[in-house]
């Protein structure tokens, strides 16, 4: 498995270098730049600016002197927008945020969900899965962007329980909306995988065995009904690790949170390149990750897969 | 329900400050309202700001918060008259190319060092320092400082810009050019001072709270990227003896609806009211919803240049589709916040400007849809021929309503085919800068009380000038204008003959719409370029 898993990181490097050297053409191609304004600057400020951010160089220079920055540095280049800080600070003053809030979204997302999804499938055709389905598309059919104001509007205005937005370090009244706002749809999501597929395992010939030699209910769904259902789940949580835990741009416009969703595709707005072009890299390489700490949770989940 | 919470919240509120009014600081020295025991001042920002290096901050609420940490030689009171700032007067020659500032000896910067005349000179050579390559550079241009342009051009070292510190207290400034509104540009964040020690000592990261030193009423103390930025009273500002506002809070609050909730909340001072909301508002909120004229403009511009249409090349076309603009409509039922309808490019407001007499604005809404209909006629368009045209604006729910309204107008009062379409903001920037369009909506705040930061735009060789309108007698009333002691009759001048020639279709221009508490106290309504300074604000007690 070491060797897999070797192996698996070595296939990663020529991916996420493919991923730059795309998102770098891309970026560069789309029109504006990033000192397009509605005050078009007079020629000579332009072309002092560009020079002090290299973007007069022909692109395989830049890209290269990117690459080179990185590899040698560490140094992921200057934001132009935000012209006191640099990409290293955007994401280290905005991933720990999203990363709290995602984390979270997903523990309560993926428990709730795996709890409903389970209940409903025992007791299936009963008040409880009738409630448990209810609520799971219900909980789906609320985006976050819709579930930010309704919260805000009850919690803050109606109730006046908790603060309409901000982060405070992460102060716990700060996380409430934002974790529920974010963890819903998903709960939603995995509820209604969980369900259906435990329903399928619950009929399957195996568990049909377990029953019959006298097992209690209890011992033969944890024992030996869980596992094969929380496969496709598994399936599932993956990419919504990634997604959660790199920021939500609603929990961010909606709670002020600083997190780097609003960043990314604030950056991709304003054509802040380096911002972009970093914080895309922290996305592919926490994609990679995640898709391989999957397929090595598969492993752990269904005995036949073997790497 | 919510009236009757906030109704409970308030009384609450009020019952706790009624306890701590027998510890409030005072009474307001001038007015005699009794103050509030917590004098901080909380408001919104759409978006995180730029920066706070005042050579190199360029947006709105950047500048906002670099007025208040940053003094510069002249400030503006709560009407945008000229009042002292860090100089407490200036002196010119007669041809209006030499000024002379003598600046206070009580100055001090935030660490105790002395704010003299070296610290302006060191900061506007850096303002137009190609290794700086500030993005306002071109500010000092317009300023006509002496060499400015060359400077960042790279033609002539930075050593050679024309301003110079006769002593610690005396500050010399020549111009290129005579300009009477020079003293006006120096309220501008660009030409405040900056410190030079420290600045060379922390370098990049001079800006953040802890390396700051600044010489407003209030310093940096704390910045949370896209969150909030909290800057608090300068001990050692000179005037903040009569400095009420403690504390002000910045929150970052990207969108209009959660901001108004937070307001309602009791979160913030100050926040705007979305499109369309100010009647309710006010109705239910009489002393808290207001609305005041800014120094912005809303209009949609004509490609004149060879790509654009050839229909729109005659002035009677132009013309019958301003005409069929019933403005009215757009300000009172779709903004609905008190924007004044435009007849000319040049807001009413703007200091010096006497709109002319626009013979449209005087019309029924009736007879200009009539003299429309007979003016394209006249051109050849009806129903056999329709004119048909494209319009583009940049992606927004509210440029939507307003284009479709227009688009609707134009459809059926003059039979005209008219295409909309929306782009992403800086396509639609490049799009309209490289004329690639027929009609655009266009808009412009003014970067200075002064009617020129509008009308240069549609000046021939105007960087600006999107819609390559290009008329020398306009050029040439510009130009005189720049050096005239008395510019105002010929702006309107030109005014007149935009109207008759209808380069741009002024639509409205902007109010500040704001939801501002009843508490906070002198919130400067009558500066229409909405310079505000926390120092000059305060907070009555409830």
């Amino acid at each position: 498995m070491l060797a897999y898993v070797i192996r698996r990181l070595l296939v990663a490097v020529p991916t996420i270098l493919l991923l730059i050297v795309a998102s770098f053409f891309l970026m560069h191609f789309a029109p504006g730049g990033p000192f397009t304004s509605e005050r078009p600057l007079p020629p000579q400020v332009l072309a002092n600016i560009e020079a002090r951010y290299g973007l007069d160089q022909p692109l395989w220079k830049q890209l290269w002197d990117y690459l080179y920055n990185i590899v040698v540095h560490f140094d992921f280049g200057p934001s132009f927008k935000f012209k006191d800080r640099d990409v290293n600070d955007i994401i280290a003053q905005g991933f720990p945020i999203s990363l709290t809030y995602g984390m979270l979204s997903f523990i309560v997302a993926t428990l709730v969900g795996v709890g409903l999804g389970i209940a409903a499938a025992i007791r299936h055709n009963s008040w409880i899965d009738y409630f448990a389905v209810g609520l799971g598309i219900a909980a789906q059919a609320l985006p976050n962007f819709i579930m930010g104001p309704i919260l805000i509007l009850t919690f803050t205005l109606w109730l006046g329980w908790l603060p309409g937005g901000g982060w405070n370090g992460g102060q716990w009244q700060y996380l409430i909306m934002p974790v529920i706002a974010l963890a819903t749809s998903y709960m939603g999501s995995i509820a209604r995988i969980t369900r259906s597929s435990m329903l399928e395992v619950l009929n399957s010939n195996f568990i049909r065995t377990a029953r019959a030699k006298g097992l209690p209910t209890r011992t033969v769904i944890w024992r030996h009904a869980l596992k094969p259902t929380l496969l496709p789940v598994v399936s599932y949580l993956g990419p919504v690790f990634v997604y959660v835990l790199t920021g939500s741009v609603f929990v961010d416009i909606y709670f002020s949170t600083g997190g780097l969703g609003q960043a990314y595709v604030g950056s991709a707005l304003s054509r802040d390149y380096a911002v972009l072009l970093g914080v895309t890299i922290l996305y592919g390489v926490l994609t990679v990750l995640v898709n391989l700490l999957t397929d090595l949770a598969y492993a752990w989940f269904d005995p036949k897969i073997r790497y | 329900m919510n009236t009757i919470l906030r109704n409970s919240v308030a009384g609450l509120l009020c019952s706790t400050f009624i306890t701590g009014a027998a510890l409030a600081a005072g009474t307001h020295p001038v007015t005699g309202e009794p103050l509030a025991d917590d004098q901080t001042f909380v408001y919104r920002v759409l978006d995180e700001h730029s920066s706070v290096d005042p050579q190199v901050v360029e947006d709105v609420s950047g500048a906002e918060i670099v007025r208040d940490l940053f003094e510069g030689l002249m400030n503006q009171d709560e009407n945008g008259n000229l009042v002292p700032g860090v100089a407490t007067g200036y002196t010119t020659n007669e041809t209006k190319d030499v000024y002379t500032f003598t600046l206070r000896d009580n100055a001090k910067w935030s660490n105790g060092d002395p704010v003299t005349a070296h610290d302006f000179v060191y900061a506007w050579k850096r303002a137009v320092d190609p290794a700086l390559s500030s993005p306002y550079a071109w500010f000092m241009e317009l300023m006509s400082i002496e060499n400015a342009a060359e400077i960042i051009a790279g033609e002539k070292p930075v050593d050679d810009l024309g301003v110079k510190a006769i002593d610690d207290h005396t500050l010399e400034v020549k111009l290129s050019a005579p300009l009477p509104y020079f003293p006006q540009m120096t309220t501008h964040s660009t030409t405040f001072p900056a410190p030079r020690k420290v600045i060379e000592q922390f370098g990049d990261e001079w800006t953040k709270p802890g390396n700051i030193v600044s010489n407003g009423a209030y310093v940096l103390t704390e910045h949370l990227p896209n969150e909030r930025s909290v800057r608090e009273r300068n001990p050692m500002y000179w005037d903040n003896e009569n400095t009420i506002i403690d504390k002000v809070v910045a929150l970052v609050i990207n969108d209009e609806n959660v901001a108004l909730t937070r307001y309602l909340a009791g979160e913030l001072d100050r926040t705007e009211v979305p499109a369309g909301q100010f009647p309710r508002l006010k109705k239910e909120y009489p002393n808290e919803a207001i609305s005041f004229p800014r120094l912005c403009n809303y209009y949609y511009t004509f490609n004149l240049s060879d790509s654009g249409p050839e229909a729109f090349k005659d002035p009677n076309v132009r013309q019958a589709l301003s005409l069929a603009v019933d403005r009215k409509i757009i300000t009172e039922n779709i903004l609905a916040g008190g924007q004044p309808e435009a007849y000319t490019f040049v807001p009413e407001a703007t200091a010096g400007f006497t709109p002319p007499v626009v013979e449209m604005a005087s019309m029924t809404q009736a007879e200009r849809d009539e003299l429309a209909k007979e003016l394209l006629a006249e051109a050849g368009y009806g129903p056999d021929n329709p004119l048909t045209f494209s319009m583009v604006y940049n992606t927004s729910e509210a440029h939507k309503k307003v284009a479709v309204a227009l688009s609707q107008m134009w459809k059926q009062k003059l039979g005209a085919q008219v295409e909309l379409a929306n782009m992403e903001w800086k396509i639609f920037l490049e799009e309209r800068g490289n004329q690639n369009f027929e009609l655009a909506r266009g808009a412009w705040c003014g970067d200075y009380n002064e009617a020129s930061t509008f009308l240069d735009l549609l000046q021939s060789d105007s960087g600006y000038n999107d819609g390559k309108y290009s008329n020398p007698k306009v050029d040439e009333l510009l130009a005189q204008a720049k050096t005239s002691d008395d510019p105002a009759p010929l702006y309107t001048e030109v005014e007149r003959i935009i109207a008759q020639e209808t380069p741009v279709i002024p639509i409205y221009h902007y109010a500040g719409v704001y939801m501002l508490d009843s508490d906070v106290g002198n919130w400067p309504v009558n500066n229409v370029e909405q310079n505000w300074y926390s120092k000059n604000l305060y907070k009555i007690a409830e």
